[in-house]
């Protein structure tokens, strides 16, 4: 009973950890990617009223943005802050699976995984839909 | 417009969405979408995706101070997330297939529901452990929390099923419209399942992050995601939350709450003569 509590003490500062430190690098990476994409193209005129539809892979969209990234592209490094902003909720699902297997809970594993399995199949979802 | 102007602009309005969004209790998302679409022009289908985006560095910003404090429900939030996920994966394959008046006419009937919402008077309740319903036992949901003075407050809650369904709907809009659905999620958690005020706020916050992920994985293969428009929006939310909340623990809410909710109800009409006159 007493390594349960510690582990879910422990466990709640973590998560919480995780999540403030994944919203500060995620705002540092989007910031520095603003400032790069505002020296390249401030005067550039810009337009979004109209919604172009793309139909592309998960892992082709982290190619072009790690490309991107490469190349020093403002709007690249921007969105590698977004992804690490997505990143934050993932670990903490992650961290939150350890700590019921660490607690033997069962049930608890079952229905993280079925929330992991969600995440997952909406990837395959969202391809070609 | 180019490029400087449009970043400032949209940096101080993301800056006004997350102050208003704090002090008045709706999410930050929810003022993002209007301030694109309707002022700047943007496609609601981009709107979506920024708002999204907002929601995510909002919510996760604060869970963290209430995870540390040991209000949240972490299993309550595990649970529910089942429902929102499967909601949100459905909203978005919808919104992705939905033309853009009908989702400015859908956003602007929720917008009025919040605002309605945001200034009902609530009612807290309290169902002691041996109370709860027989789900609640089996799923060790019940939980507690720390008060001011320092003590635990016991509390289990009831009608699981309900709330249940009800957050799979919660879920459906977040991924329909990008928004975190608070409004849903406070009638699944207070009116359906009777959860403390303090847990069901919290957890609510605690599961967008995760809620905010199912959908935006296929908002991103779609292309809903644009950089430019994002970074100043992510910064200027989360500046602006932050202010909001330093000013609610002085302001009386009353009246701002009273006020935010007017304004906000005559957005959503705007919202909903835009969509069915075909300009949005």
């Amino acid at each position: 009973m007493s390594t349960t509590k510690f582990t879910d003490n422990q466990l709640q500062s973590i998560i919480g950890n995780v999540l403030r430190y994944g919203v500060l690098s995620a705002l540092t990476v989007t910031l520095l990617g603003g400032i790069i994409l505002l020296a390249k193209d401030a005067e550039q005129v810009v337009s979004f009223s109209t919604f172009v539809e793309k139909d592309q892979n998960l892992f082709v969209v982290f190619n072009t943005i790690f490309q991107g990234v490469k190349d020093w592209n403002g709007a690249s490094i921007i969105f590698l802050g977004i992804l690490l902003l997505f990143l934050t909720p993932v670990l903490r699902l992650l961290l939150s699976l350890i700590s019921f297997i660490l607690e033997k809970d069962s049930l608890y594993v079952v229905i993280t995984l079925i929330v992991i399995a969600v995440i997952i199949l909406s990837v395959s979802f969202g391809f070609s839909h | 417009m180019s490029l400087l102007p449009f970043i400032l602009i949209l940096f101080l309005g993301a800056f006004a969405a997350g102050f208003i969004g704090s002090l008045s209790g709706l999410g930050g998302g929810i003022i993002i979408i209007p301030l694109l679409s309707v002022f700047l022009g943007v496609d609601m289908h981009y709107a979506i995706g920024t708002a999204l985006v907002a929601v995510i560095a909002t919510s996760s910003g604060s869970a963290s101070a209430y995870v540390r404090e040991g209000i949240t429900n972490m299993r309550l939030g595990m649970f529910l997330e089942i429902a929102t996920t499967i909601g949100a994966v459905v909203g978005a394959l919808l919104s992705t297939n939905a033309p853009t008046s009908l989702l400015a006419i859908i956003f602007g009937a929720t917008l009025i529901f919040s605002s309605l919402n945001s200034i009902r008077k609530k009612e807290d309740h309290l169902i002691l452990p041996e109370q709860g319903s027989i789900l609640a036992k089996k799923l060790k949901l019940a939980g507690h929390y720390p008060t001011a003075s320092g003590e635990k407050t016991h509390y289990s809650m009831t009608n699981i099923l309900g709330g249940f369904s009800m957050m799979g709907v919660a879920g459906m809009m977040s991924g329909l419209l990008g928004i975190g659905s608070g409004a849903f999620k406070v009638i699944a958690m207070d009116t359906i399942m009777k959860v403390p005020f303090k847990v069901s706020t919290t957890t609510s916050n605690f599961m967008m992050g995760v809620t905010a992920i199912a959908s935006s994985v296929i908002y991103i293969q779609k292309g809903y995601i644009e950089p430019t428009l994002c970074m100043p929006v992510i910064i200027g939310v989360l500046l602006g939350s932050m202010v909001g909340a330093k000013i609610l623990m002085k302001a009386n809410t009353k009246k701002l709450k009273l006020f935010f909710a007017v304004l906000i109800f005559i957005i959503a009409l705007n919202m909903i003569y835009n969509g069915i006159t075909g300009k949005i």
